[in-house]
């Protein structure tokens, strides 16, 4: 059912996926479901924490995420009301088919759970497209949560529509007796028993529930004391069947209760035969002297109720032996182990531990939904026993590298900073010079400044020339002219150069700023790097005191609930298999009181009848080999 | 004799069984009991994720940090039954894979198989994949690449199958 859900959520992920989502959807496809929610959950922390979430891959996912998340916790049996998983299911901005398929599954948990009001809540809130693949299991679950609420014309309704519809054949047949006899129209109920007792298939569940259906027609016939028509019924179910060991105790019965008990001894007989743990056989080892009994074969039923007090004591011994099992803790111990977890059929091998053969006795308990239930909450605990263990050692070997980063770097940074410091000032000043060139540059665009381009040959001969046009004005003296002449000369050379290159200077300084520029970003590139190795060794031992105190005492807290809680829990796993242990080996008491006392009775009537015999023999007179009379 | 058959007839027609609830055991502490564990997986999934965060700050800072993931195309025919990674000629990684971990790559799951730390500049990565097609012959796929790692987290998606002619592919992010 898993793989079904989530193919839905993964078909609807486009070719670019979130690697991290993903990666919680492959913790979910092999119903890991805490690493999936735990990785999903680290991820959407991250997420929500971001400036800009919109730029993060797992943004198109989002709405998929969150439901997932919640979807997995329902997976993980966390259904809680007003938890994350039922909000996520009621209010999960995703497709109807997507919800509406957890919806059925968590409105399922409940109906399991026995919690009829939140299942009829939950089922009746499905709107819209369901999944085609559980749309009769859907309707089919509806009826029943209706039937749990007493709403029998509602289903009665239901099931009569899927009567027939292949998905759910022989079940919604066997529900709708059950709402006939709830509505109180009980002759309705039977015929319908009848119809799913005939149904033809070769479904093994289908024929199991037919054969259910059968078995329970048989026994409410006999109930009504017309046992020759309950025969019919009982001869219907499968001898190989899981309802097969009652069906011949009940068929025994339909012709014992017609004073038949010849014909009764057939099907006893071979259930006799049958394993000693299931309470039919234990019931038939006394029904099968109590028959020879009836038939007057009282020696026969003297050996046959020795036989069954021998099998009831040596029963009775074995429960002992399990209820002292199961309290020492063996039950529990082998339930736990590794390949339990890693098997579907866990239930099913339960039944061959070799260290707790009572669980042959617990296979009825063990099917129940309430002690399934409580065992996976129990291995659940013990998975996060493991895992709160291991954290312990965690953190104690984060806070140690985090020492030793602490220890290395501590000393070096602070030399680094000053030296930093000083970089950092030489570097703002060079950074603002820049910036004056630059805006000096934009301005020439506006309006030229070929002074500003002069190069420094230029300046310095400038300069030269300022300093002797100053001479020689200081001097008063008119009687150079030729050397102003001069000078004037040398001044139109240079501002001719000037102002004829300043189109080509201008565009070659443009060049060189572009050039400084990228020097600029190099070193605002080895700046920044240089800010977060900086800043990086700074955060690889700083501010992680508080977190790591905080998480450890979490975890010594939740470790201590885990420890009680898997105590509570086991407790009650055992109490649950002690009672039902009990409950037997009081089935078998009585069983055993009432054999003993038959056997004294049958030896007593096989003595009587041997003594008669015994007598008659005295009485008549011998014959010869003839058959003369003496 | 006869009230037993009645008492089973009765036990039959009860809708769900009944038989693990004694009277010791009520309901309602099944039900307490159930509702404190998953409070407590609560706590520890929220725990289990603050771990996560502490760990990938702590010993993955994302100046540093390369993820490796690996991924099987959609209908690929390509099935992988064991993946080698190297770094820069370091064996960083390998993986055995089991049925169910097939079943969730195939469905579209991915795998995270290596978290590290990668200084910033051009890596070389290689990769041996070890498979067999669906018709069950046997394949052994070998590739190197160039990474180049910058400022920010490195991921590198491994995609298995896509194409018949080349059965990896890197996609970087």
């Amino acid at each position: 059912m898993i793989v079904s859900t989530t193919i839905t959520t993964a078909t609807a992920l486009t070719e670019e996926k979130d690697l991290y989502f993903s990666e919680g959807l492959y913790y979910a496809y092999q119903e890991n479901y805490f690493d999936a929610i735990s990785r999903l959950d680290a991820e959407l922390g991250q997420y929500h924490g971001l400036d800009e979430p919109e730029l993060n891959s797992l943004h198109q996912y989002i709405n998929h995420a969150e439901f997932s998340v919640g979807d997995f916790e329902l997976y993980y049996r966390m259904h809680k009301r007003a938890g994350r998983a039922i909000k996520s299911v009621i209010e999960g901005n995703v497709d109807d088919v997507t919800r509406n398929g957890a919806a059925y599954r968590l409105a399922k948990i409940y109906h399991q759970k026995q919690q009829p009001k939140d299942a009829l809540q939950t089922i009746e809130g499905i709107k819209g497209k369901v999944p085609e693949k559980i749309k009769y299991d859907l309707e089919l679950l509806k009826a029943q949560i209706y039937i749990s609420n007493k709403k029998y014309t509602e289903a009665i309704s239901l099931l009569e529509d899927i009567e027939s519809v292949y998905e759910v054949l022989g079940f919604a047949g066997y529900n709708l007796a059950i709402a006939y006899v709830g509505n109180n129209q009980t002759e309705k109920g039977i015929l319908q028993l009848d119809k799913v007792g005939q149904i033809i298939s070769n479904d093994k569940a289908v024929l199991a529930i037919k054969d259910k259906a059968n078995l329970v027609l048989g026994y409410k016939l006999m109930e009504n004391e017309k046992p020759e028509k309950a025969k019919q019924y009982f001869e219907r179910i499968r001898l190989d069947g899981p309802f097969s060991n009652k069906a011949l105790l009940g068929l025994g019965w339909a012709s014992a209760s017609s004073d038949n008990y010849k014909k009764a001894l057939v099907p006893w007989t071979m259930l006799s035969k049958r394993k000693v743990t299931t309470a039919s056989v234990q019931e038939v080892l006394s029904g099968l002297p109590f028959a020879y009994g009836k038939l007057e074969a009282h020696g026969q039923a003297a050996v046959l109720y020795g036989n069954a007090l021998e099998s009831y004591s040596r029963e009775l011994d074995k429960l002992d032996a399990s209820i002292s099992s199961v309290r020492k803790g063996a039950f529990l111990k082998a339930v736990v182990r590794e390949e339990f977890n890693k098997d579907k059929n866990w239930l099913v091998n339960l039944r061959d531990l070799p260290e707790t053969p009572e669980t042959h006795y617990l296979m009825h308990l063990l099917a129940s939904n309430d002690f399934q239930e409580s065992l996976k909450n129990y291995f659940d605990l013990v998975q996060l026993d493991r895992k709160v263990a291991s954290w312990d050692g965690y953190l104690d070997s984060y806070s140690e590298i985090i020492n030793k980063r602490k220890n290395y770097y501590a000393p070096l940074l602070p030399k680094i900073q000053d030296q930093f410091r000083s970089i950092d000032s030489r570097m703002n000043l060079r950074v603002a010079q820049k910036q004056r060139v630059s805006n000096r540059l934009d301005n020439m665009l506006i309006a030229p400044r070929p002074d500003y381009l002069a190069t420094a040959d230029e300046r310095i001969i400038l300069n030269k020339i300022f300093i002797l046009e100053n001479v020689l004005k200081s001097k008063k003296n008119t009687s150079y002219p030729k050397l102003q002449t001069r000078i004037d000369y040398l001044k139109g050379v240079i501002n001719w150069n000037i102002e004829t290159e300043y189109q080509d200077r201008f565009i070659t300084t443009h060049n060189n700023f572009k050039l400084l520029n990228e020097g600029f970003e190099n070193l605002n590139a080895i700046y920044r790097s240089f800010i977060r190795t900086r800043q990086a060794a700074t955060q690889s031992y700083i501010g992680y005191d508080s977190i790591i105190r905080q998480l450890k005492i979490r975890i010594r807290n939740a470790d201590e609930k885990i420890k009680l809680l898997l105590a509570r829990q086991g407790y009650m796993l055992e109490k649950m298999a002690v009672n039902s242990l009990q409950t037997q080996r009081k089935r078998i008491e009585e069983l055993q009181i009432k054999s003993r006392f038959a056997l004294a009775e049958s030896y007593d009537r096989a003595v009587k009848a041997q003594q008669k015999e015994e007598l008659e023999k005295l009485k008549s007179p011998p014959t010869d080999k003839e058959g003369e009379v003496k | 004799m006869k009230n037993f058959r009645v008492i089973v007839a009765l036990s039959l027609l009860v809708f769900v069984p009944s038989i693990a609830l004694s009277e010791a055991l009520s309901r309602e502490q099944i039900k307490g009991l159930d509702e404190q564990v998953q409070d407590i997986k609560k706590d520890v999934l929220a725990i289990s994720a603050e771990l996560s965060l502490l760990e990938e700050k702590l010993l993955f800072p994302s100046n540093t940090q390369v993820s490796l993931f690996v991924s099987v195309a959609k209908n690929s025919q390509f099935i992988p039954d064991a993946v080698q990674i190297k770094i820069d000629d370091k064996s960083i990684a390998h993986h055995i894979y089991s049925f169910k971990e097939l079943g969730a790559l195939q469905n579209g799951g991915v795998q995270r198989i290596y978290t590290g730390n990668l200084k910033s500049g051009e890596h070389k990565l290689e990769l041996s994949v070890v498979g067999r097609q669906n018709n069950g012959e046997s394949q052994v796929e070998k590739g190197t690449f160039s990474i180049s790692k910058k400022v920010g987290a490195k991921l590198v998606e491994i995609h298995l199958g896509s194409t018949e002619t080349s059965l990896i592919e890197i996609k970087e992010r």
